[in-house]
């Protein structure tokens, strides 16, 4: 099982990221250079990690979204490897094209930074088998452009298809407009691609992965890929 | 003065007298440009020509503090384990005043490469606010620009905004202050310093490019007092957080990687002041040429170049066999450098323009303005106030019910999640009490056990009617907020923000300010490792109220051992420390918000013990430590009930009263009395904690137990928890 986690001008969750791959689930990892188009066969699974890549200018990951290791990403993807972005790494996934949507100011135009839950809508993902149906895991979310966005059909087919891998809830699991902190349409916090390998999220698990952090239910999403990897 | 008119005098606030004595040192007129760097480099921003003889009075040295205050960008100090936390708070007032979104955002950015500048990284942010009432739209435009600036910086940086606060008071109307502390942490055998080293090592200018923002931001904006604000408005710089990430990156690389032989931010007066500062500190001289400048517009002048102040720009010394070395490790990260000139053995700055010579001045007389010691006195008005008999002053027609939940919903103490929110207050995974829960944020050091716990405090109310007690109650505030996690402080940084020291009753107030901080500093033995001075802080003539701001810095042994203000678990005993009884003394009430809010008066004069509040700091810091305490929260702004109303909330969880009163109920349950902690304990811990206080000599007394869902104070107050909620967050528009 191996991790890479890769870091574009701007990045900053890449630390905190390895610091809950490496550190805290002592699994072996790497850092990957966004000037580089390479050969990722060697990674289970890639993180693109949050921040604020190339300042988030034009649009938060439109400019990421065209940097070569993205190609790598892309044909890593296509081989089946596990790609979970984060953040701003969700962003630049929606970009490239290889999850669908955008994500737009949030409603209210302000930066948050709190925590969340997030309903689990879909256990049958290597990022969410750990998970029990319907559980809520608590995680912060820290972003101005979250608001994610997406036309008729898109929206149909990621219901239809089970697709919609986390929504904002309440405490208690109610799919609420209270509970949805930038406007995502359907209150989406995160979804994956058809294929099922690719998951982007706007909360950040890697900040919930130790009790001194105020939870730890970011390890649920992690241990799922790590159990994932070695089923296969 | 046949060369110069007074406008351009007034233009890079220098006086005639300033001039001429130049003049007299120089034997010469100087020229524009030379002339120019006299005016920043002389400035109060830069010079600290008023503050510098009373700020020798602050203690600064310690067993932990690394090097003196001034000798580098930032103070610096040893947790063990071979570590170094490196801290510094800075204003940024005028400039926010003028344009506030990137005058804040800029403040962040400058405050952050100070810290930067020791080759330390960056971990947290706080700021300490304040502004005038926001039923005016221009302090509503001002406090929105602010927040949304450092929330816009900040998150883009990734370093952690984690506390501060926010304050309002009419006199801050047009002038708001904006005072960012950054906190980083570095490993001390990669400490990095200002030194330029030997005669011929290079001067490497990276970064942004170099354009014509910020011209005359020390001399004319931070010098002095100013009406004319849209027209100021070049004058205030533009930020990139981006690109300010990417130099931290590439900083702390080139550092790590042993060819940086000293490191200097850019911050006021640009080019001038930071060459300058560095090149005096090693005694040595430099060799400029701005045609080397990476500019950003072309055709800028000699003048423009060395007075600009665009951002997110550093100089790195290196030999000059590094200089590929260096270059690789900066195109790296695409970073735009240039090498501008060289270390020289001379004893003066010589600045080309190509072959043509531009300036060239002594650095000594550069770096050594003529400093200023005035005599202050106490104004009438002031004297007044203080005497002003409270007893007389008549019970309020509101219930107490009323009176605390509107002093809940004042600006000054209400929930100020709505502003914190817009904060990344966790990246980097280190925020272990994260803002609104505790009277301190705490972090964690990574590799280690051990925590730092950071608060800043300054009651200008306080300050107002007694600058002395101000800044003692300003130390004792900080001090007891990291106290109350349970973390030692350990050092101080602090930003002196007042009006035009020129007033007599002015400078009273900075002098006798700093004289009480150093006092508090010597009774509890933290010294002052780094610190700004803002001051020309008016509007219309009219000075803002002395606002000395503490940053304090606390160290935690253990980070488990810490504790929040929120009550945790019903049936605990809540206790007051530092005083046996509940008293009502009409003196409590002096400079309360109480009074502010309920008697538009600000009159009285405030008290502290130092001894005594050092003795209920340290009870309650043993208290935490031994887990004899599930919560601690100081009483501050709004007195005990106010203190106890906090506690609930944070917790959710209710309080019944069960204690007496002596005097009156207002002065008894918002009167501000300092030296007192409400802690909650579990019952079979009563016992241990009245041991303790006992044998520490602090007095206590027992308020009642935590449990329901409401507030009761026996016979004066029953309010449930929603209530007060409401009350409390009812928040910023």
């Amino acid at each position: 099982m191996k991790f890479g986690i890769v870091v574009f001008p701007g990045t900053w969750s890449d630390v905190d990221c390895k610091y809950a791959v490496g550190d805290i689930l002592q699994q072996p990892f790497e850092y990957l250079w966004h000037k580089n188009n390479e050969d990722l066969s060697r990674f289970d699974c890639v993180i693109l990690p949050g921040g604020f890549s190339y300042g988030d200018y034009l649009r938060a990951g439109a400019i990421a979204s065209l940097s070569p290791i993205m190609a790598s990403i892309d044909t890593f993807a296509r081989k089946g490897g596990l790609v979970l972005g984060i953040c701003n790494g969700f962003q630049i996934l929606c970009e490239s094209g290889l999850l669908p949507g955008v994500l737009m100011r949030n409603d209210h135009l302000q930066f948050r930074c709190e925590w969340t839950n997030l309903k689990v809508e879909n256990t049958v993902t290597p990022f969410t088998a750990d998970c029990c149906d319907g559980q809520v895991l608590r995680v912060p979310i820290s972003h101005g452009e979250g608001n994610y966005f997406a036309d008729e059909n898109t929206l149909h087919e990621l219901e239809s298809e089970n697709r919609i891998i986390f929504r904002y809830c309440s405490v208690d699991g109610l799919v609420t407009d209270e509970s949805n902190p930038n406007g995502s349409v359907n209150n989406i916090a995160g979804i994956v691609n058809s294929k099922g390998n690719i998951l982007g999220m706007m909360p950040h698990p890697e900040r919930c992965c130790e009790s001194l952090m105020g939870g730890i239910d970011g390890l649920e999403i992690f241990q799922s890929i790590i159990r994932s990897i070695a089923v296969v | 003065m046949s060369l110069v008119n007074k406008e351009t005098l007034d233009e890079i606030a220098l006086t005639v007298e300033e001039y001429h004595l130049i003049v007299e040192t120089l034997g010469r007129t100087p020229n524009a440009l030379e002339l120019g760097m006299f005016g920043a480099l002389w400035s109060e921003h830069c010079g600290y020509q008023h503050s510098k003889p009373l700020l020798k009075l602050l203690p600064s040295k310690g067993d932990r503090v690394l090097f003196p205050p001034g000798q580098e960008n930032a103070g610096a100090v040893d947790i063990g384990d071979g570590l170094a936390v490196v801290f510094k708070i800075e204003s940024h007032n005028h400039p926010s005043a003028i344009e506030p979104f990137q005058g804040a955002a800029t403040g962040v950015g400058g405050i952050v490469r100070d810290i930067l500048a020791l080759g330390a990284r960056p971990m947290a942010l706080l700021n300490s606010l304040r502004f005038g009432p926001l039923d005016d739209p221009n302090n509503q435009y001002l406090f929105k620009g602010v927040v949304g600036g450092i929330s816009w910086y900040g998150n883009c940086i990734g370093v952690p905004d984690v506390g501060g606060e926010i304050a309002f008071d009419s006199g801050y109307s047009g002038n708001p202050l904006v005072n960012a502390l950054c906190v980083g942490l570095v490993a001390i055998d990669k400490l990095a310093k200002s030194t330029v080293g030997e005669d011929g090592n290079l001067i490497i200018l990276v970064g942004s490019e170099t354009g014509r923002d910020g011209i005359h931001g020390a001399s004319g904006l931070a010098s002095r007092t100013f009406e004319l604000q849209e027209s100021m408005r070049p004058a205030v710089q533009v930020g990139n957080p981006f690109l300010e990430k990417v130099l931290i990156e590439a900083c702390i690389e080139s550092v790590a990687s042993g060819i940086v032989v000293g490191v200097q931010d850019l911050g006021a007066a640009g080019l001038t002041s930071s060459i300058v500062e560095s090149v005096y500190k090693s005694g040595k001289g430099v060799y400029i040429d701005v045609s080397k400048v990476h500019l950003r517009e072309p055709n800028m002048s000699p003048y423009e170049v060395m007075l600009s102040e665009s951002q997110e720009r550093m100089i790195l010394i290196i030999k000059p066999e590094n200089k590929n070395r260096l270059a690789d490790l900066l195109s790296k990260w695409d970073l735009p450098w240039s090498d501008i000139g060289k270390v020289t053995s001379d004893g003066r700055i010589k600045i080309y323009d190509g072959k043509q010579k531009a300036a060239d001045l002594p650095i000594k007389t550069l770096n050594e303005p003529k400093l200023y010691r005035l005599k202050g006195n106490l104004s009438s008005e002031v004297e007044q106030a203080r005497l002003y008999p409270l007893s007389s002053i008549p019970l309020p027609d509101s219930s107490p019910g009323e009176v605390l939940r509107g002093l809940l919903a004042s600006r000054n103490i209400n929930n100020k999640e709505q502003v914190y929110r817009q904060y990344d207050s966790q990246v980097q995974t280190n925020t272990v009490i994260a803002p609104g829960v505790a009277d301190a944020a705490v972090l964690r050091i990574k590799g280690t056990n051990k925590a730092i716990a950071l608060s800043t405090d300054g009651n200008a109310n306080y300050c107002y009617l007694d600058p002395y007690r101000g800044g003692m109650i300003a130390v004792a505030e900080a001090c007891r907020n990291v106290s109350c996690v349970g973390a030692q402080p350990i050092a101080l940084t602090d930003c002196l923000n007042f009006g035009d020291p020129t007033r007599p009753e002015v400078y009273f107030e900075l002098e006798w300010a700093i004289k009480g901080i150093a006092k508090a500093c010597r009774v509890f033995n933290v010294p002052v490792v780094s610190g700004n001075v803002s001051l020309y802080n008016e509007t219309r003539g009219k000075a803002i109220l002395p606002t000395p701001v503490v940053g304090a810095l606390g160290y935690m042994e253990n980070v488990a051992h810490r504790t929040t203000m929120g009550f945790k678990s019903e049936g605990d005993a809540v206790l007051i420390l530092g005083t046996s009884r509940v008293s009502g003394a009409a003196k409590s009430m002096a400079a309360s918000e109480y009074l502010i809010l309920y008697h538009n008066m600000l009159v009285g004069r405030p008290e502290i013990d130092l001894k005594l509040e050092s003795r209920v700091q340290a009870l309650c810091r043993i208290a935490v430590r031994d887990g004899i305490v599930r919560s601690a929260h100081d009483v501050s702004n709004g007195g005990l009930a106010v203190a106890i109303a906090e506690s609930c909330l944070v917790g959710g969880l209710g309080f019944s009263g069960d204690f007496s009163i002596s005097g009156r109920w207002d002065a008894a349950l918002f009167g501000e009395t300092q030296s007192r902690i409400i802690v909650s304990v579990p019952p079979q811990m009563v016992g241990a904690i009245q041991k303790l206080a006992v044998s520490m000599d602090v007095p206590w007394a027992y308020l009642g137990l935590v449990g329901g869902k409401n507030l009761i104070i026996e016979g004066l107050i029953d309010l449930s928890l929603k209530q007060l909620g409401e009350s409390w967050k009812n928040g910023f528009h």
